[in-house]
């Protein structure tokens, strides 16, 4: 993996002269299409994700229904568009992973027991990728969450470390990934502090692994308040227009 | 009314002690503190802390008046779409026809309008509407908009102040149905500032005042019409 000649790190700063704890810059805009009933734009670095809820409405085909509770189903998709060389549209093997851990993820904070028998539909919609697209697809979906009306225990929040050249870093960039060591994308519920996804690619030992585990929840509670700040911002502004 | 600005709260937002307060709708308990559970505004003057959502789908509950569109007839049924999370059902003793078995297709079928009444809300949430009461009844002409459900109070205004303005100026029939859709009936330029002030009343859902507000508003437009 290490064979290419790129400097990931030099002189305490990394390729685009971030410090090793220094996240990518996030913005997020909630409410940004009609049709659905909850929406998110987010750009988190280069990537640029948009996500959308529809629901809760009657779960199709029937006998996905839960008669005690409402099933999420959260479809992420990348864009053909969204990496250097086209992707194949349509889902595949990653897509469907990815998909999965989201669908999870968020079945852990939604009060799914308020609307049994329904399906919360999430979609997930990669523009642009720049690594860590799962972690701003989650941090997106949760926004368009809130913006639904969707009752939950907590807005869920992603964010990842890694290892480039023995070091551990947060918010892994795209070269930082494909040319690094380790990936460990992570989400939690920021109020309890519970673990909602937790994935790892490439090799850690157990220091590097608790250290990296670390700096990736305090990337989290800092993409947490920035989620919560864009939220707030949608609805203080209605009433200082007049 | 008091002044003081309405606070918005969002999900997982701690907003008291269950020794204090209780814990009302839009919020849960954990570990003997409650939490928004929703994104809404804060109402806390009872001993209830409760949270009014500010968007949200239709929650149903029994004897609400709404506005449903026929999705599908069966032989001694109907499914009607009231904008709820379930489509409700409308069996055929509940109209106010006598319908044969089979012969539902002739009195409503896909894509009517009809103002309902909810009748039950069971625990698996399933629903049933009725159309034996008053004034309720299949939907002719007139015009149908789509509203935020958690925005139907501000429409209707206190104890209707809001709703009579409306109807008072611009002189046409409107129907407001608890789950977010409005009938409108009148002449081309009623309907049409209808639809106008029910767009800047949902807009404005959040400031005081409205009523007063609106009523200057549909006052300057009618001063040429009285």
């Amino acid at each position: 993996m290490n064979d290419t000649e790129v400097k990931l790190f030099e002189n305490g700063k990394r390729l685009d002269d971030r410090k090793p704890d220094e996240m990518r810059e996030i913005k997020i805009e909630m409410g940004v299409l009609h049709r659905a009933e909850g929406s998110c734009y987010l750009e988190w670095g280069d990537n640029k994700v948009i996500a959308a809820v529809y629901g809760p409405r009657e779960a199709i085909p029937r006998h996905t229904q839960n008669p005690l509770r409402a099933i999420v189903k959260a479809k992420y998709n990348m864009a053909a568009f969204s990496v250097g060389d086209r992707k194949r549209p349509g889902p595949d093997r990653r897509s469907r992973e990815i998909s999965k851990v989201i669908s999870e993820a968020l079945e852990n904070v939604i009060l799914l027991e308020n609307f049994p028998r329904t399906s919360i539909d999430v979609n997930i919609e990669v523009l642009d990728a720049e690594a860590g697209t799962r972690c701003a697809g989650l941090t997106a979906a949760a926004v368009a969450l809130v913006d639904a009306g969707i009752p939950m225990k907590d807005i869920p929040v992603a964010c990842a470390a890694g290892k480039i050249e023995d070091q551990v870093v947060l918010d892994l960039g795209k070269d930082e990934d494909n040319y690094g060591s380790a990936d460990l994308p992570v989400a939690i519920s920021p109020r309890t502090g519970e673990i909602l996804l937790l994935q790892m690619d490439g090799h850690l030992t157990v220091e590097e692994f608790d250290k990296a585990l670390d700096l990736a929840i305090k990337g989290c509670h800092i993409v947490s308040d920035i989620q919560k700040k864009a939220i707030m911002e949608k609805y203080q502004s209605i009433p200082e227009e007049k | 009314m008091t002044q003081e600005k309405r606070e918005i709260v969002i999900p997982s937002q701690l907003l008291g002690d269950v020794k204090n307060k209780k814990a009302g709708r839009g919020t849960f308990v954990e570990n003997g503190k409650i939490y928004a559970e929703i994104l809404g505004i804060l109402n806390s003057n009872s001993q209830y802390i409760n949270v009014v959502a500010l968007k949200g789908r239709y929650d149903p509950s029994e004897n609400d008046f709404v506005i449903g569109i026929v999705e599908d007839a069966m032989a001694s049924s109907w499914l009607v779409d009231i904008n709820a999370a379930y489509p409700a059902l409308l069996h055929v003793n509940e109209v106010p026809w006598d319908v044969d078995f089979g012969e539902t297709e002739r009195y409503l079928n896909y894509g009517d309008c009809i103002m309902a009444k909810v009748l039950q809300v069971d625990q698996e949430k399933k629903l049933q509407v009725t159309l034996k009461d008053r004034n309720l009844y299949k939907i002719k002409g007139g015009q149908l908009i789509d509203v935020e459900p958690s925005k139907v109070p501000r429409i209707i205004g206190k104890k209707g102040s809001m709703i009579s303005l409306l109807k008072k100026y611009t002189k046409c029939r409107i129907f407001v149905g608890q789950n977010g859709r409005i009938w409108i009936e009148g002449s081309e330029d009623g309907v049409k500032k209808v639809i106008d002030t029910i767009n800047k009343i949902e807009n404005e859902a959040l400031s005081y005042g409205l009523t007063n507000k609106i009523e200057e508003l549909l006052k300057k437009d009618a001063k040429d019409v009285h």
